[in-house]
């Protein structure tokens, strides 16, 4: 079985709710309870359509009460993929919210409205996704039957936007031009007739249709050491299990390894997942690897092949995307949690600040507040193993613990 | 042959187990008989092969549960050699914590809560996980996987840690706890398939068999001395079986004749699709009752 997770984001009137509400109803995923409210307020309101938005209901009452709203899950199924939509309304916490939803998405929507066409926001939503290396993106040009379903207008936007494509740093991400109309259900999951100038897929087909390599970028195998198994029972007296998931790549049994921090070699003498041996371990499984030889290896130990070093450092530059209201300063010490390793970490330097939205804005700083995205420098108090985050998504990423609050205050992304 | 094909949300829930094994002192498996924390026993089983399950299970009885329910969870226990901690709902009462509700409607169910939270204290535990999953209800749509509970055991939804990526962050102080939910992403099909795929063990009631029931509000009651029933509600004989499963006061039934795995799970991807248009049935009410249990489980 697929999961495909996708990141939507954007403000109560683009029509966001409705496209999402529209996906449900067209696959027939809505409950009975929540059909029979949308055509009851439908009717009410005097609509000669279901409004659709409905079907986010918690959502718009949230954002009546001004309730914080961060990522929403919403859940659905078609006959080979399980998907999972990532929302994150919201103006406030907004950069906070979708860098998160971002972080472990696949895929991206992105919502213009045919009408105003290419904003402000759209270059933030994009400038986010790209910053994040969502390696599918879809521009859903939405509100189509408020412009006549116009291929001109919709060519117009396509331009406007493929400028903004010009100054992406991750040239790699696949973009891909839908005319919809949420409200109408034109091209989200049913071809419509009024674009006949349009010619490709709907934006469910779109999703339908994307393999294991056009979501997860290829990379190098790193194993970080989550939990060691020590069974210590007659049966397995000896078992010294590694457990952990594969990142970036696939290793096998008779891999060369190299432990770090300890630079001590052995190979791969079995992969486990549950008590089945497989030959080789598929990126992003969870399994158990055992070692030729008898090697120490605690949590936070990483295992890569030997000619495939990361990177072994004191001290590194990452863009960092902030989340707290306590403000990020210079000679700081947070905690960095570099997948499942943590090191004490000072900030060396705030380079400057970046405005997420292509404006080439960028401001000289030496503190971060809540949302600002900026360059940082830091010192750790010993070494991680990392890889550029360009070059891996997941050993390239970290996030910063307050020790004093315990909270995730920030995200890296190591330059 | 490779691990390509292993099912995703398996493959994070392993991890979160682990996450939670490495990160916590003193981790406990809230189970409750139901599916969902039977379905977490498996997956725990598998994180931590071939050692055994590193933490114990824990169920906080109302006392008002189904019969077949405790059975289930004496032997699941015996045969996988768990540790299983009981604490009663009845003893919370006793001791003058919790008041027992009267009535038409009355259920132990919210009284848990309290139950729960003395013997969080009690053992101090750091870390429960949970089977609540993130499609129940919109609330738990936004539900962490590591959530952070106060010394009440109260959720703040409005600061919440953000999780990127793959970490979880499970720093706390001391009087915090976390509720883990490692069956976060999955659905209630998600669920079934996997049950059948595994062919899981569960309990008897999850398939259709013959029930003294009563009706009213248009759900499917059970006749038992916990539920309260008017004499005028009629017993009546029928096939049924249990959605999700809770305190006999709580949880309806659904009129069925699925008697294995493969036609539950071709009944919950058809109910699915019948819903549509339909009118409100046993299905929405059902939704509700399991939303009540959640809250005052979690």
């Amino acid at each position: 079985m697929e999961v495909l997770k996708i990141a939507t984001a954007g403000s109560v009137d683009d029509g966001k709710s409705t496209l999402i509400g529209r996906i449900l109803y067209d696959t027939k995923s809505l409950t009975t309870d929540k059909l029979e409210a949308i055509e009851k307020t439908s009717k009410k309101n005097g609509y000669d359509y279901l409004d659709f938005s409905l079907a986010t209901d918690g959502l718009v009452a949230e954002r009546e009460q001004g309730i914080t709203i961060d990522v929403a899950h919403i859940y659905f199924s078609t006959a080979n993929k399980s998907y999972i939509i990532a929302d994150t309304p919201g103006h406030v916490e907004y950069t906070r919210n979708m860098v998160t939803g971002a972080s472990t998405s696949q895929a991206a929507i992105i919502l213009i409205d045919a009408r105003k066409g290419v904003i402000e926001q759209t270059n933030r939503h994009f400038f986010i996704n790209n910053l994040l290396r969502i390696k599918d993106v879809v521009v859903a040009i939405n509100k189509m039957d408020l412009v006549d379903y116009s291929e001109e207008r919709y060519n117009e936007i396509k331009a406007d936007f493929e400028q903004l494509m010009d100054k992406r740093e991750y040239r790699d991400q696949k973009i891909t031009f839908i005319p919809v109309s949420a409200l109408k259900g034109d091209n989200v999951v049913n071809i419509s007739e009024r674009t006949p100038w349009y010619s490709g897929t709907t934006l469910l087909e779109h999703f339908e249709t994307l393999d294991r390599k056009d979501i997860f970028n290829v990379g190098t195998p790193r194993f970080p050491v989550q939990y060691v198994i020590r069974p210590k029972t007659d049966a397995h007296h000896d078992f010294r299990g590694f457990a952990g998931k594969v990142y970036g790549g696939e290793l096998s049994v008779g891999d060369e390894v190299v432990a770090l921090p300890s630079q001590t070699r052995s190979k791969i003498k079995d992969i486990y997942f549950h008590d089945k041996k497989y030959q080789t371990a598929a990126r992003r499984s969870s399994v158990t690897i055992t070692l030729e030889d008898e090697i120490n290896l605690s949590r936070g130990d990483m295992l890569v092949k030997v000619n495939d070093l990361p990177t072994i450092e004191k001290r590194f530059t990452a863009t960092v995307s902030w989340m707290d209201s306590q403000q990020l300063t210079v000679g700081n010490k947070y905690i960095i949690q570099h997948g499942v390793n943590k090191v004490l970490a000072k900030i060396d330097k705030v380079h400057h600040k970046i405005e997420p939205d292509y404006s080439g804005v960028d401001t000289e700083v030496d503190s971060l507040g809540m949302n600002d995205i900026a360059e940082v420098s830091f010192q750790l108090n010993k070494p991680i193993y990392y890889d550029k985050f360009k070059d891996h998504r997941t050993n390239g990423s970290f996030i910063l613990i307050d020790p004093n609050s315990n909270s995730t205050v920030g995200a890296g992304f190591i330059s | 042959m490779d691990t390509a094909h292993i099912n995703p949300l398996e493959n994070e829930a392993i991890y979160i187990f682990r996450e939670v094994a490495a990160q916590f002192e003193r981790p406990v498996l809230l189970f409750s008989g139901g599916k969902d924390s039977i379905t977490l026993v498996r997956l725990a089983q598998k994180a931590f092969w071939p050692a055994k399950i590193p933490f114990p299970l824990m169920h906080i009885d109302t006392g008002h549960n189904f019969p077949e329910t405790i059975e289930f969870r004496d032997r699941l226990v015996k045969e996988l050699g768990l540790e299983l901690i009981v604490r009663n709902v009845q003893d919370s009462i006793d001791q003058g914590k919790v008041k027992e509700e009267s009535g038409r409607y009355s259920s132990r169910n919210s009284l848990q809560t309290t139950t729960l939270l003395d013997a969080i204290e009690e053992f101090k535990f750091d870390a429960c996980i949970g089977g609540a999953r993130r499609d129940e209800e919109k609330a738990r749509a936004k539900e962490r996987i590591f959530s952070v509970r106060d010394d009440f055991g109260q959720w703040d939804e409005k600061n919440q840690r953000p999780e990127l990526f793959d970490m979880l962050n499970g720093q706390i102080e001391l009087g915090q706890n976390v509720r883990v939910f490692p069956i976060s992403n999955w659905t209630e099909l998600d669920v079934w398939s996997y049950i059948e795929k595994e062919n899981i063990e569960i309990p008897s009631i999850y398939f259709a068999h013959k029930r003294k029931v009563f009706l009213r509000d248009g759900l499917i009651w059970s006749h038992s001395d916990y539920v309260y029933q008017e004499e005028d509600e009629e017993v009546l004989e029928r096939m049924v079986r249990f959605r999700t499963v809770g305190d006999m006061s709580c949880t309806a039934a659904v009129f069925s004749e699925a008697k294995d795995i493969a036609s539950v799970v071709q009944e919950i991807r058809e109910s699915t699709i019948s819903e549509r248009g339909a009118r409100i049935d046993d299905k929405r009410s059902e939704a509700a009752m399991e939303k009540r249990k959640q809250q005052g489980y979690f």
